[in-house]
């Protein structure tokens, strides 16, 4: 539906152009004073937007993306400065004009929307007052007929009830309602130009879609321009109609949407572009060229030969593990490993008790008893599921779907209120959770966590964090030993050995993600539950590391419970799919089926909201 | 509104059922025998088993709780030793005194330490956020009896600017008509304007010795949220909504930056009511706070509990007005209530 | 012990590192230097102080009684005609034994209290919290008043005052900070390799709070300090004739309205460097341990 190119804008281009360029940045250099000197977080960068044109800016992290928009908008915090450059924008020189210029200038002809729409509005004010302060500041409304002024702004942004929500705090609405509410602040009083800094990060895909296309179609009808700054190119390239391509403040291509993805010049945006997932490709193809063609990322200099999957990873354990690898269900398991489930979840259920009404002291004491709907909400509402001996299992949905609490119970960090738990054929849900750490099939349980920075201990250096495991479950007690499979460990997941004795805060994104996925699988587990292990990463690391999950599971013989909310990532790392929504199972099936023909309704709802550049 | 206020009330009563508890252990650990204490040296031990059984010592702990409670209930917080009047009573007489000054000194601190804080922050790296850290550090690090002092001998003995530091009026001067007990408004009331400005003259170096003390954190919460306000993303979206700065500051910024303000004053009060202590006996202010430093030397127990208890209290219900006034402001708070 | 095994090799390393990192702290902020060397004067004093002053600092000298300050009375003297520099000097010994004794049991036990509290949660928490919760609800000078009357007028008694009065500032952080870190991926991934909760606690979370809670230490030092000085101005704890900051701010009170300020004015400086120097080494340890500074 969202067009990569309209033919329509298409054609409108060229007598834009005649009307001249609403705004044009000339050789930008923006400055930040550090505490490491002078910075420059922007360099000579070059840019136009005409008269109802979407930009987009893309790039990773650090990329001076957002630097850029704050310098048009004027708005950097004390410490930036516009080094060299101009900009003009409706033929204004913005790097010049007085700040009171300015002021006039924000709200009424150039807006912006942020990333984080609850923390974009004042807390303790209601929405309706926000939007009726832009409107009377820029004489668009006055006292007399603000309020009605403001419910037709609401109305256009699709708020229901917008009379109701006039009085609401921003904490009484959901994420997307507040983003509504903050694009109704931007557009409050029609500027020519909006800037959209990473408007849906942080908001579920189905929200995402429905806040975007919201945002096209009033942008479109009031011939406003865009610029849309993002990581993500598939939004990019459903909504933008050129694209600019940064790296390290530097801009490394710019040209219209449907040529850079078609045909990228620059070697970063290839990177960058086959780095992002979409549909119909595999999980090589994220790679760059250059290392796709060669088999693996990393060299890997294993001493022993993989094991097969299925067979048992004893082998590689061989460098000092003294206890007997496998438990029962591991032997003979090559013969029957396609049919006996390794995991089989039944019924799974847990609840918990709704905020605000949890043991207040006085209420208990007065003996107040709520009727116990109201108090009590179902995260996981009776699901089961299978996972079999080295597969890999997805398991999707958006935020409060429930899938992080069934991966928490089924990793026994909590116990479920009812449901059964099997696991190489013994029941782990009758186990509680603060005696599993105990258990021997604790060791053959693992997780690879979200925020590979939040997941290592900050005091730990990455051998330390990698020997853990070793140390409490693997019957070492270091010495060289250990010190060599923590080198081992190391080489298998690509972290090279010179690291190994640096502290999280000196590693990189993705070396703190190799990390935790050698500690991981340490122990060589039979399961390895993957909580949306990308999800705090640049799609270039991204695309690494999914490969390197990818390799590991057949070198090991592990099998994956992947839990995320991207359909297409799971796609490349599962062979199955379960697909969650408020605490139940809506589908399940394998990846091409879910993927390519789905049933359910919700199914198809996410998958038409992921946005994803042409294939 | 009123849900708010009785949830906040509902949470009072627990810290109040904790004071009365402690107060009461406190009673009975009192070093040596409390009734040989209270018979005096020369006692019998006849006379000190009749003081024990009449001071309800012999019985068991929860039956003297009750009674402690009971009397607690009616106003009885015993007498006072040295000078044989109830405790209750010269509690009573004498708070409006430290009432007055206590508020005095508050609202000094208020006045200067917001306006400041809000220009340090506004103004960061600028010679009044310097000022301010100057300030505010030294505030917190100068003991309060010592400020008094300094002041005195600066303002009494070299200027000669204020009155000798000898509590709420000088010698020759009548204090007025007593309706609120606070000198500054019945003086206004009767009429009396010389007796106001004496009893003002006697009240500003003492309320500023306070305001010294208590501005020092009052102005750095207020620089430090109005700063984390200032950097937050929806006073960026204000500004790039293009409203003035005026606005930005005080409608967006001030009103979220006081939330934490608010919050403070509950510790700013803890420290205020104790420093009153040592500020009234620097200025013999005749207040609850000399009151319990004179039983203290004689070793009158009595009045020195019947002091903490009140302090106590006071202070539950100076928290409970803070936390209603925050629920005022912040809809999430009432929201939660 | 296992957990050395591994660091071992690394420990000069890193403590290098946090060298280095201590140097670069100070020379970006001289303060933090110049509360090193406050604070090195003020150990000196207490430890060395009786050997070090010039004068006997209880030998009463009437005729000399009352003096200003002079070439041989560096500070004056007092109502007894002590010298108040040797007093001033020799003071800092009780002053900060006070402080350091009244943290080091606050620090232990509030410590505890609030890691147990905040990690545990439940009745730990509930119980632990409504404890401070109770000592919170007291202006705590007021309560510390209280308490040394209750328990008798003694030094011992000040420093269980002050560490009472403490004790819910240290719940609050240290519950705070293990709360937060009670969920935290470090921690879960802790629980996965095996370890139980109380090794947890010891090994992944404590380590990471202790900072913040050298921090506090030093922040509340000074605290201590005020709270012990302020009993004593009323006549609680220690006595005349002791020499402590606190009792010769109040003797030098009664002389301040007719003109002998320094009697009063040196022990109250005393006891501002004092304050002023923990709260300032308390900034800098600050910006030491954080980690948002460090890179």
């Amino acid at each position: 539906m969202h067009g990569v190119i309209d033919p329509a804008t298409a054609d409108l281009q060229p007598k834009e152009e005649a009307h001249g360029k609403l705004l044009e940045v000339k050789d930008l250099t923006v400055e930040f004073v550090t505490r490491n000197g002078l910075v420059k977080a922007v360099k000579n960068v070059n840019l136009t937007v005409a008269k109802g044109e979407t930009l987009g800016i893309v790039g990773e992290s650090g990329s001076g993306k957002s630097v850029t928009s704050y310098t048009v908008m004027r708005i950097l915090d004390r410490a930036g400065r516009i080094a060299e450059g101009s900009i003009a924008f409706s033929g204004l020189d913005i790097a010049h004009a007085p700040e009171s210029q300015m002021r006039d200038l924000r709200g009424r002809e150039m807006s912006m929307i942020f990333q984080n729409p609850r923390a974009a509005l004042n807390p303790i004010r209601t929405v309706g007052r926000q939007i009726g302060d832009v409107l009377m500041h820029h004489l668009q409304a006055d006292p007399r007929n603000v309020k009605e002024k403001v419910i037709d702004i609401l109305n256009q942004v699709r708020i229901a009830r917008p009379e109701e929500r006039y009085h609401a705090y921003p904490f009484e609405l959901s994420g997307g309602m507040c983003q509504r509410i903050v694009i109704a602040l931007a557009l409050a009083c029609r500027p020519q130009l909006m800037i959209a800094d990473e408007p849906t990060t942080g908001l579920d895909v189905t929200t995402q879609k429905a806040v975007m296309d919201l945002v096209t179609e009033l942008t479109r009808e009031r011939g406003m321009s865009t610029i849309l700054i993002t990581h993500d190119l598939g939004l990019a390239a459903a909504y933008c109609d050129t694209v600019m391509v940064m790296e390290k403040g530097v801009v490394v291509e710019t040209a219209p949407a449907e040529q850079i993805f078609r045909n990228p010049q620059h070697p970063y945006t290839r990177k960058l572009m086959r780095a992002t997932p979409r549909p119909g490709i595999t999980l090589k193809d994220l790679l760059p060229e250059s290392e796709a063609s060669s088999s693996t990322s990393v060299p890997f200099p294993l001493p022993n030969p993989p094991p097969q999957a299925g067979e048992g990873a004893g082998d590689a354990l061989s460098v000092g593990d003294p206890l007997p690898l496998a438990g029962e269900g591991r032997e003979g398991a090559a013969a029957s490993a396609a049919d006996i489930p390794l995991l089989k979840v039944e019924n799974l259920l847990k609840e918990y008790p709704r905020q605000g009404v949890t043991g207040s002291f006085m209420s208990g004491l007065l003996g107040k008893k709520g009727d116990p709907k109201d108090t009590i909400f179902r995260a996981v509402d009776g699901i089961s599921f299978e996972v079999k001996k080295g597969e890999s299992v997805g398991l999707v949905g958006e935020s409060g779907c429930g899938k992080s609490t069934t991966s928490t119970i089924v990793m026994r960090l909590i116990d479920p209120t009812a449901g059964k738990i099997t696991f190489a054929g013994e029941d782990i849900g009758a186990i509680p959770a603060k005696d599993f750490a105990h258990h021997p099939m604790r060791r053959r349980i693992q997780m690879v966590f979200q925020d590979p920075t939040e997941s290592l201990n900050p005091r730990y250096t990455a051998s330390r964090a990698i020997a853990d495991p070793l140390l409490r479950m693997g019957g070492m007690s270091g010495g060289a030993k250990m010190r060599a499979r923590v080198e081992e460990l190391a080489s298998m997941v690509g972290l090279p050995g010179d690291l190994l004795d640096r502290f999280p805060h000196q590693l990189s994104g993705g070396q703190k993600a190799r990390v935790g996925i050698a500690r991981a699988i340490a122990l060589n587990p039979d399961l390895v539950i993957l909580d949306e292990p990308t999800a705090a990463l640049d799609v270039s690391v991204q695309a690494v590391v999914l490969n390197l999950l990818e390799e590991l599971k057949h070198k090991i013989g592990m099998s994956y419970l992947f839990v995320s909310h991207d359909l297409h990532v799971v796609k490349l790392l599962c062979d199955r799919v379960i697909v969650m929504r408020q605490g139940r199972v809506v589908e399940e099936g394998t990846s091409e089926q879910v993927l390519e023909a789905p049933k359910d309704a919700y199914t198809r709802e996410l998958l038409s909201a992921i946005p994803h550049p042409p294939v | 509104m009123l849900k708010l206020i009785a949830s906040r009330l509902a949470t009072a009563v627990p810290s109040l059922i904790g004071v009365v508890i402690v107060t009461f252990l406190l009673t009975r650990v009192l070093p040596g025998d409390t009734a040989a204490y209270f018979a005096g040296p020369a006692a019998t031990p006849q006379a000190i088993a009749e003081i024990r059984a009449k001071l309800g010592l012999d019985k068991s702990m929860p039956e003297q709780f009750v009674d402690y409670v009971s009397a607690l209930a009616k106003g009885d917080l015993g007498s006072s030793l040295s000078t044989g009047q109830p405790v209750i009573t010269e509690i009573a007489t004498r708070l409006p005194a430290s009432a007055e000054l206590t508020l005095a000194g508050l609202i000094l601190a208020l006045v200067i330490a917001i306006p400041f804080g809000i220009a340090a922050a506004v103004k960061q790296g600028s010679w009044v956020d310097h000022s301010c850290r100057i300030i505010t550090t030294a505030g917190v690090s100068l003991p309060v009896f010592f400020t008094g002092l300094l002041l005195v001998y600066v303002f009494y003995f070299k200027l000669g600017w204020a009155p000798a530091p000898l509590g709420r009026l000088d010698a020759f001067a009548t204090a007025p008509p007593d309706i609120t007990g606070f000198y500054l408004i019945d003086s206004l009331l009767a009429g009396d304007l010389e007796t106001f400005r004496a009893s003002l003259a006697q009240l500003v170096i003492p309320a500023l010795t306070l305001a010294i003390f208590a501005l020092a954190p009052i102005a750095r919460m207020t620089r430090a949220s109005m700063l984390s306000v200032l950097s937050s993303e929806f006073v960026r979206t204000a500004r790039a909504a293009g409203l003035t700065p005026y606005k930005v500051i005080i409608v967006y910024a001030f009103r979220n930056a006081m939330l934490p303000v608010i919050t403070t004053l509950g510790m700013v009060f803890s420290f205020l009511l104790g420093a009153n202590v040592l500020v009234e006996k620097v200025f013999a202010w005749p207040g609850i706070g000399s009151y319990a430093v004179e039983a203290l030397i004689t070793s009158d127990f009595a009045p020195v509990q019947g002091f903490v208890l009140a302090m106590a209290i006071l202070y539950v219900l100076l928290n409970l007005l803070i936390d209603i006034a925050y629920g005022i402001i912040d809809p999430r708070a009432r929201a939660e209530a | 012990m296992t957990l050395a095994t591994t660091d071992a090799p690394r420990r000069p390393g890193a403590f290098m590192a946090t060298l280095k990192h201590a140097r670069y702290v100070i020379s970006d902020n001289p303060v933090t230097g110049l509360a090193f060397g406050m604070f090195l004067v003020l150990v000196i004093c207490a430890v060395l102080g009786p050997f070090i002053v010039p004068h006997d600092p209880y030998a009463s000298n009437t005729p000399m009684a009352l003096k200003p300050p002079s070439a041989t009375y560096w500070f004056g003297t007092d109502q007894l005609g002590r010298d108040i520099f040797s007093r001033v000097v020799v003071a800092a010994r009780l002053d900060l034994g006070i402080a350091i004794f009244s943290v080091a049991l606050v620090f232990a036990a509030g410590g505890i209290a609030g890691i147990a509290s905040g990690f545990f949660g439940g009745w730990t928490d509930r119980i632990i919290g409504r404890i401070s919760d109770t000592i919170m609800a007291f202006p705590l000078f007021v309560l510390a008043m209280g308490i040394v009357a209750a328990l008798g007028n003694t030094v011992t008694n000040i420093v269980i005052a002050t560490a009472i009065i403490n004790f819910p500032l240290y719940v609050r952080v240290a519950r705070a900070e293990a709360a937060i870190r009670r969920q935290a991926g470090f921690v879960q991934a802790a629980r996965l390799t095996g370890n139980s909760e109380w090794r947890i606690l010891l090994t992944q979370i404590l380590p990471n709070i202790m900072p913040i809670m050298m921090v506090q230490m030093s922040l509340t030092m000074g605290y201590a300090i005020l709270n012990a000085a302020g009993l004593s101005f009323i006549g609680l704890g220690v006595r005349p004739p002791t020499a402590e900051w606190g009792i010769m701010v109040a003797e030098g009170g009664t002389y301040i309205i007719s003109g002998e300020w320094w009697i009063a004015l040196f022990p109250g400086l005393a006891l501002m460097f004092a304050v002023f120097c923990f709260n300032l080494l308390g900034d800098g340890l600050r910006d030491i341990v954080d980690p948002q500074r460090r890179t």
